[in-house]
């Protein structure tokens, strides 16, 4: 049999419900009824509401039937995902939202993650399925959300607090511009095996792999050298060649980075900026992590005027503030020595005490 | 009861949130494979250490993308993820599903693979987690004859993906989901075979609320604009007045302020407008945005492997955004060329621009200079007369 190939995704028009197949593109607005509840309504009249609820992002075939045995009672046998792992439930007659909520509340599955909330946390493999992490994502994830439950299904918060978490710099998804964002990272140099090095990898592209140019050639091995000083631990190298790994139980952990966002509302597109450079890895529940998740967003929520995103208040009342404010110690490494590092001094006299 | 070999994870079977582990012992009442993880991956818990090898390179007839190999490297106590290859599995635009295809998939999944998968990985794809070697052809095969094709993967053009646009949302300036079907299809070739100098990432968003990161994460990044006067309601600005203080919410939180607001009627001064959303966001009732609608096109965002995280930067401010979108396949198909061309290995197109200045790339692709490109003009004196005088 020969192999169709390039045949590209099943077209979406053969998955939107008639609701949306009839009135698409003519969406005149929306409404939030309450948290998890969108409304939105058509030129024609016709409103669709819709339900979204968390998940874990990480699901059995058997939890996706059930998802398909929700849609197919209550929403003629269509679903939606949204880009941060949630579920969407669109019900097209109104009088099906509620049975529909009471129907997700007997399985326990949480209803949230729109408006001011705390909406799921976008996040990676982890030890679950890739080579380089230094730290774990779904177990992170699931503690820190279990403690912010609160925050999902209420509009208790003055903005939108979008988490992300990657478990390593190559930061699959886009956690560098999230409002918090739990990194893993490593501190420890490669570990060379110059067997593998020799005879599985390519030396010109290990070398030009180093951001800080800190591997040179060992001729004598055939192999390379790693200047200690100048290693910051990315594990760039290591994805280029096996035989310098990275990870390490002592030595990798967690970062936490704050004040990103990507919209261009008001302040526009930013960076997430470091604030803790490390945390230990403390599994099942990392506690460590979860407080000092916790602690920014309740002193962000606690200080922060109305639509107010982490990032803005903090601009607005100056990172030597946010440090004193949510206690917070400030650490060498907050302060950049990477290439564009002096556009983050502060060049001016006028600052807070 | 015996002990259970798993006390950290099922530590995490507890608490409110939805529990992985317990879709994990979903799985494992089945598959052997899901078993093994459960078991690894409470070694890494025990261990702090992820206990996955280093890369290797399996796929199916005819791809060189769409499938992550992973092997275990302590496959003698965990004999069933010994390999346990991940599929990357191409989603239907908006991530729009029905049962029928989501029941499918699963079906396929249970035959093939662990039963377990994500609703879906960061690049937007289905992610089928875990399958052995020889499992993987005829587990494409059977995708294939559901109609699923594969995703991206290494050095290729990534599974691009879009924002709901049209189909839900009253902000779309423009189909979000048809422009991610042309592209889709046009680049199949760049998606499964990998030939570049590093990955190459697409994603739109059809405002400037940008719901899937396109600035922060796509080297082409298309997010929905407009060009006009703000659409104003009077009615419906009255009307939530009643409800939101429209002097502090809306028109002081204005970054340009460019509103007013007298108690009576809001007015805007769409020449200073920066087309930011908020006040659309937060009055969708009373605010639409113009009706002449397309895209800004930005390049360059990436996370921060290998020279530093970047944002996304303009360098076409409006462009319509009509089917059969030539203008911009021609643009995508210039910028692959000139990246394809100039990159070196595993350098990203915004550190490429880095390198060799905008100005080079904004010849190689036939844009004019723009005030718009910039935030502000250069401080340092050191530029060339490329032309000559
Ligand atoms: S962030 Fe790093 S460790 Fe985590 S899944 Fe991505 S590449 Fe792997
Ligand atoms: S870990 Fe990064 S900084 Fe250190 S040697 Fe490898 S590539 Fe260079
Ligand atoms: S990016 Fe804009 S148009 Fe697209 S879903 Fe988000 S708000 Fe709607
Ligand atoms: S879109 Fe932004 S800049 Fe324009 S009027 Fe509204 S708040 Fe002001």
């Amino acid at each position: 049999m020969a192999t169709r190939t390039d045949f590209g995704p099943p077209d979406y028009e053969t998955m939107l419900p008639p609701i949306i197949k009839k009135n698409y593109g003519m969406w005149k607005y929306h409404e939030r009824v309450k948290p998890g509840l969108l409304k939105h309504v058509a030129e024609s009249g016709d409103e669709l509401y819709t339900i979204r609820v968390g998940s874990a992002r990480l699901l059995s075939t058997d939890h996706v039937r059930e998802i398909c045995d929700v849609a197919e009672k209550f929403c003629g046998g269509y679903v939606r995902f949204t880009s941060r792992h949630n579920i969407e439930f669109l019900v097209s007659e109104k009088k099906n939202v509620d049975p529909l909520i009471a129907d997700l509340n007997k399985r326990g599955w949480p209803i949230g993650g729109t408006g001011h909330s705390i909406t799921n946390i976008v996040h990676t493999q982890g030890w679950i399925h890739c080579h380089t992490p230094a730290t774990d994502a779904s177990g992170i994830v699931k503690a820190v959300m279990d403690e912010l439950y609160d925050y999902f299904g209420s509009w208790k918060l003055p903005g939108y607090c979008r988490i992300s978490l990657a478990c390593c710099l190559n930061m699959c998804g886009a956690v560098h511009c999230s409002d918090i964002a739990i990194l893993g990272i490593h501190r420890t140099v490669p570990k060379l095996n110059h067997e593998i090095i020799r005879t599985k990898c390519e030396i010109p592209n290990v070398i030009a792999a180093c951001p800080t140019g800190a591997i040179r050639p060992d001729p004598a091995n055939k192999s390379v050298i790693v200047n200690e000083d100048r290693c910051m631990y990315c594990g760039n190298c290591y994805t280029m060649c096996p035989g310098m790994p990275v990870a390490d139980p002592v030595g990798g952990g967690v970062s936490i980075w704050v004040g990103g966002k990507v919209s261009n509302t008001r302040s526009g597109p930013a960076f997430s900026r470091l604030v803790i450079p490390f945390l230990p890895n403390t599994p099942p529940r990392w506690p460590e992590t979860v407080a000092a998740v916790k602690n920014i967003v309740e002193v962000w929520a606690k200080h922060a005027r109305k639509h107010e995103r982490m990032g803005e208040w903090i601009e607005r009342i100056g990172w030597e503030r946010f440090f004193e404010i949510a206690g917070i110690p400030f650490a060498e490494q907050i302060i950049d020595d990477f290439t564009l590092a002096s556009e983050t001094y502060r060049t001016t006299a006028a600052f807070k005490w | 009861m015996a002990n259970s070999e798993t006390p950290l994870l099922d530590d995490l079977e507890k608490g409110p949130w939805p529990s992985f582990v317990k879709d994990m012992k979903q799985a494992a009442v089945k598959k052997e494979s899901a078993r093994a993880l459960l078991g690894q991956l409470e070694q890494s818990f025990v261990d702090n250490i992820g206990h996955w090898k280093h890369g290797g390179i399996v796929g199916v007839k005819g791809y060189g993308a769409g499938v992550i190999g992973r092997y275990s490297d302590i496959p003698d106590k965990f004999p069933g993820v010994e390999h346990f290859h991940t599929m990357r599995v191409n989603m239907p635009a908006g991530w729009f599903y029905t049962t029928k295809a989501l029941r499918a998939v699963c079906d396929v999944w249970d035959k093939h693979g662990s039963g377990l998968t994500n609703f879906h990985g960061a690049t937007g794809d289905i992610i089928l987690l875990g399958t052995s070697t020889d499992h993987l052809q005829p587990c494409f095969d059977d995708l294939a004859e559901i109609g699923f094709d594969l995703g991206g993967s290494g050095s290729a053009m990534r599974t691009p993906s879009a924002c709901v646009g049209p189909a839900r949302c009253e902000w779309a300036c423009f189909d979000s989901l048809n422009l991610l079907r042309t592209v889709t299809r046009t680049f199949q070739g760049q998606m499964h075979r990998p030939m570049f100098p590093y990955k190459i990432k697409i994603k739109i968003s059809a405002c400037p609320n940008d719901c899937v990161a396109s600035i922060a994460r796509a080297d082409i990044s298309v997010i929905g604009t407009w060009r006009g006067n703000i659409q104003i309601d009077q009615t419906e600005v009255l009307a939530c007045a009643k409800t939101m203080n429209i002097q502090t919410e809306v028109v002081d939180l204005c970054p340009t302020k460019c509103m007013s607001w007298d108690g009576k009627a809001l007015t805007i001064d769409d020449k200073e407008c920066n087309r930011c959303m908020h006040c659309i966001n937060l009055m969708p009732k009373a605010l639409r945005q113009a009706k002449e609608r397309g895209a800004t096109i930005l390049v360059g965002s990436k996370a921060p492997i290998v020279h530093g995280a970047l944002l996304s930067s303009v360098v076409i401010p409006f462009m319509k955004m009509d089917p059969p979108y030539d203008e911009f396949i021609e643009f995508v198909n210039k910028t692959f060329e000139y990246w394809d061309e100039n990159g070196k290995m595993r350098e990203r197109l915004g550190e490429l621009i880095n390198r060799l200045g905008m100005g080079k790339f904004l010849k190689a692709v036939g844009l004019k200079p723009l005030p718009q490109m910039i935030k502000r003009p250069r401080a340092n004196p050191y530029y060339f007369w490329r032309e000559g005088i």
